[in-house]
């Protein structure tokens, strides 16, 4: 087996990482110290992930176990807002990077769930209600306020909009 | 489905995105810290329009915990850049993703990463004219 076809064999995801490890190993070499720098803040990262990981893992196996498509579907099919304020709301509450969180969503886009739901659930992930304390100190209350309110607003605007591009594509791919 | 085989699913689908997040973290951390604070103060004018747009798209290429983005927006606020724009800075920060997007993209679809962050991105701006047109008027 060549080294090219080794290479293909690879999937995006690893070819990826062994990108961005080539990258820190020329910048071992050329400057050491962002090298250490950026190795102490990933470590950082880490450390406070890996329990976050754990939390998304408890979670995958108790929307595997409880959560069947069909249950999904039968939900997510109804019309209505509950199914958005249950996607706005947990998207406030879940907590971690966002990247954390796309395994759970494929998982329940794989369910039925639609693409605008996750970009509304992904949207209100930005709204962390751990450090709006700190926001109100370096901004008011007022601001704070206002600004959670009016992305809530948009992240439904942002779902919708999804919703309507990819059924668009939907539609356009069936009609050819 | 028992527990057993859920536990396996899911440490698989974990397994499979396990070097997309390290990459991620990775990169994030590289550019946190060779892009310096002074940056993002450097690069604004005194235009509320250009600097939403700058704003929003500094943000969006930005990664790192919230609060390091109340922080910079603190300070922002404080070298004289527009409310509007250091919203849209706010808001890009942590709704837009370019440094998450191969894994948003390797793992939500393509299609779907480059419309999220897209009208993420516009939205952006959106929110920040919104957020302070209403903070205007009460």
């Amino acid at each position: 087996m060549n080294l090219r076809t080794r290479l293909e064999q690879i999937s995006g995801a690893w070819r990826f990482l062994m990108l961005v490890c080539i990258a820190y190993l020329l910048i071992l070499i050329f400057n050491p110290g962002i090298f250490f720098l950026s190795l102490s803040f990933f470590n950082k990262i880490i450390l406070k992930i890996i329990p976050i990981f754990i939390l998304v893992f408890i979670l995958m196996t108790l929307s595997n176990y409880f959560i069947t498509p069909e249950i999904v579907i039968k939900h997510l099919k109804e019309k209505g807002v509950k199914k958005w304020f249950f996607v706005i709301v947990g998207g406030i509450l879940s907590s971690g990077p966002i990247y954390m969180w796309y395994p759970l969503l494929a998982d329940l886009k794989s369910k039925g769930l639609s693409q605008g739901l996750i970009a509304c659930f992904l949207y209100n992930r930005a709204i962390k209600i751990p450090v709006l304390p700190i926001a109100i100190i370096y901004f008011s209350w007022q601001y704070i306020l206002i600004l959670t309110l009016v992305m809530i607003f948009i992240s439904v605007i942002q779902g919708l909009i999804i919703n309507h591009l990819t059924k668009v594509q939907n539609e356009n791919c069936c009609s050819i | 489905m028992t527990v057993k085989s859920a536990s396996i699913k899911s440490a698989k689908g974990l397994w499979k995105s396990t070097p997309m997040i390290l990459g991620t973290v990775l990169l994030v951390s590289l550019i946190s810290t060779v892009i310096p604070k002074s940056f993002y103060t450097s690069v604004f004018s005194k235009n509320v329009i250009l600097d939403s747009f700058i704003g929003s798209l500094v943000g969006g290429i930005s990664a790192g915990n919230p609060v390091t983005s109340y922080i910079f927006g603190g300070e922002m606020l404080k070298q004289g850049v527009g409310l509007t724009a250091v919203t849209a800075f706010l808001v890009s920060w942590v709704t837009v993703g370019v440094i998450q997007f191969p894994a948003e993209s390797a793992i939500l679809g393509k299609r779907f990463a480059f419309l999220r962050n897209v009208s993420a991105f516009v939205l952006a701006i959106a929110v920040a004219v919104i957020t302070v047109f209403i903070l205007g008027i009460i």
